[in-house]
């Protein structure tokens, strides 16, 4: 059975669903809030995502768009260029080399095999960070920052739970 | 016999797009070092991309940006109110003091004037405002800067400071069509030519991504005292001299270290100071990050 133009143009839409929502939460991570020291710890909230669909839905996540989405966020946030985008494919990489386990498991271990993950972000932040400004950087800031987005989880992968299952089954 | 070769296709693609994918993570990885070596060299084109980028993004953060802010002020004002009291009463007092001080301006300002003409000093060149609201604030460990909604059709031009409030919070780094980037004063990056108030030792502010900034090039015996306002020097030109910047907070090992005036992690609104020095907007352009 061929698609009529416009079932193809409703699928097309709905598969951009992944993309749209995570260039939502690098808009959302640059929301001015009015919380002193929140700044240097905010959640890295798109690595939520990228990890989220990277294991749902590789399909649409591909490294090339996890690349992007890091390049936008870099650009938008005003950081070195090259950083995010870095760190969002090694986490596209990092998922889909364990994809299989991740994939099986329970939520409470996919939150675990987050946590690890974003131990590794942490650390590619640093040491990118630290060499492009040639000096050692406290990790501090950087490792709170990782324990939020860790604690933010299962807020973040509720929504792209609620995404997924509105705008990608069925 | 159909199966069988698109099986055979099956076995074959496999492995191929295997490989094809760890290619492909291997070349995203090189690109975005590439990416990181490029910024490095060519930070200029990098800014002209990046101003582009932000411009075209302005309208959204702007909308995304005011419902926060609602919701902020919102918190704040029950805060407020259940404060009312006290606060009136400290405002009475403040008031009461600034009142003897404006007295003490007044005079001060005449007796500046005559003096002035006497001795036929040259003006200070005048400097205008551009106020601008605060659209995003990147959420970041290793960066502190502001995007705010001005940009160079109303006439924001790189290297101007930014105040707020109570004092200096930073300086553009990078100017769209109307949006433009501030470099806190504690970012990293960021170098500020500052003189100490009353001792009038000269100095350069850096900022090291913490809340306060530290003071460079001080000789080692500068008699530096903790609460000593700092302001701006008007070294280099792009600055106006003697904006306040903040005060001394602690005098030791690590260094001598400044509280900003601002406060930077609430500021919603902030003024752009065009100051007027003939020739600082063609240096800004080439020499100023």
């Amino acid at each position: 059975m061929t698609l009529t133009l416009w079932q193809r143009l409703d699928k097309t839409g709905r598969n951009l669903a992944p993309f749209a929502v995570t260039v939502m939460l690098v808009l959302l991570g640059l929301v001015p809030v009015p919380l002193p020291s929140y700044a240097p710890v905010a959640p890295f909230l798109t690595a939520i995502a990228v990890y989220y669909w990277a294991i749902h839905r590789p399909d649409l996540m591909r490294p090339s768009t996890a690349f992007l989405i890091g390049l936008l966020q870099d650009l938008l946030t005003g950081g070195p260029l090259g950083v995010n985008a870095l760190v969002l494919v090694i986490v596209h990489w990092a998922v889909l080399s364990q994809r299989r386990v991740l994939m099986s498991s329970t939520f409470a271990l996919m939150w675990f095999g987050f946590a690890m993950v974003m131990l590794g972000v942490a650390c590619i932040q640093w040491l990118a960070f630290s060499a492009l400004n040639a000096t050692v950087l406290p990790f501090n800031p950087v490792l709170f920052q990782a324990l939020l987005t860790m604690a933010m989880f299962p807020a973040v992968a509720w929504f792209l739970i609620r995404v997924h299952r509105a705008f990608l089954q069925g | 016999m159909k199966p069988r070769t698109s099986g055979s296709v099956v076995r074959l693609a496999a492995p191929l797009r295997a490989l094809a994918q760890r290619f492909s993570f291997l070349l995203l990885v090189l690109a975005s070092i590439a990416l990181m070596m490029v910024g490095k060299i060519d930070a200029l084109s990098v800014d002209n991309a990046r101003a582009r980028v932000t411009d075209a993004f302005a309208p959204i953060l702007e909308a995304i940006s005011r419902p926060a802010a609602t919701a902020a002020h919102v918190v704040e004002s029950v805060v407020e109110v259940q404060n009312a009291f006290e606060e009136n009463q400290r405002l009475k007092a403040e008031n009461a003091r600034l009142l003897q001080w404006k007295q003490a301006a007044l005079r001060l300002e005449a007796e500046n004037n005559s003096l002035r003409s006497l001795l036929r000093a040259v003006p200070e060149p005048s400097s205008s405002f551009i106020t601008a609201r605060v659209i995003a604030a990147p959420g970041s460990s290793f960066l502190r800067a502001l995007v705010v909604t001005a940009g160079r059709r109303d006439g924001v031009r790189k290297g101007q400071a930014a105040i707020a409030g109570a004092g200096l919070v930073g300086r553009v780094v990078e100017v769209g069509e109307w949006s433009s980037r501030i470099l806190l004063l504690t970012d990293i990056n960021a170098r500020i030519p500052v003189v100490l108030e009353s001792s009038r030792q000269r100095a350069v502010m850096a900022g090291d991504n913490s809340d306060q900034t530290r003071l460079l090039y001080l000789p080692p015996e500068a008699p530096i005292q903790v609460g000593e306002r700092v302001v701006t020097s008007g070294h280099g030109g792009l600055f106006p001299p003697g904006l306040p910047v903040g005060v001394v907070a602690s005098v030791g090992e690590r260094g001598v270290r400044v509280q900003p005036n601002a406060d930077l992690s609430r500021v919603e609104h902030l003024r752009l100071i065009d100051f007027g020095l003939p020739g600082s907007e063609a240096d800004a352009s080439n020499d100023w990050k």
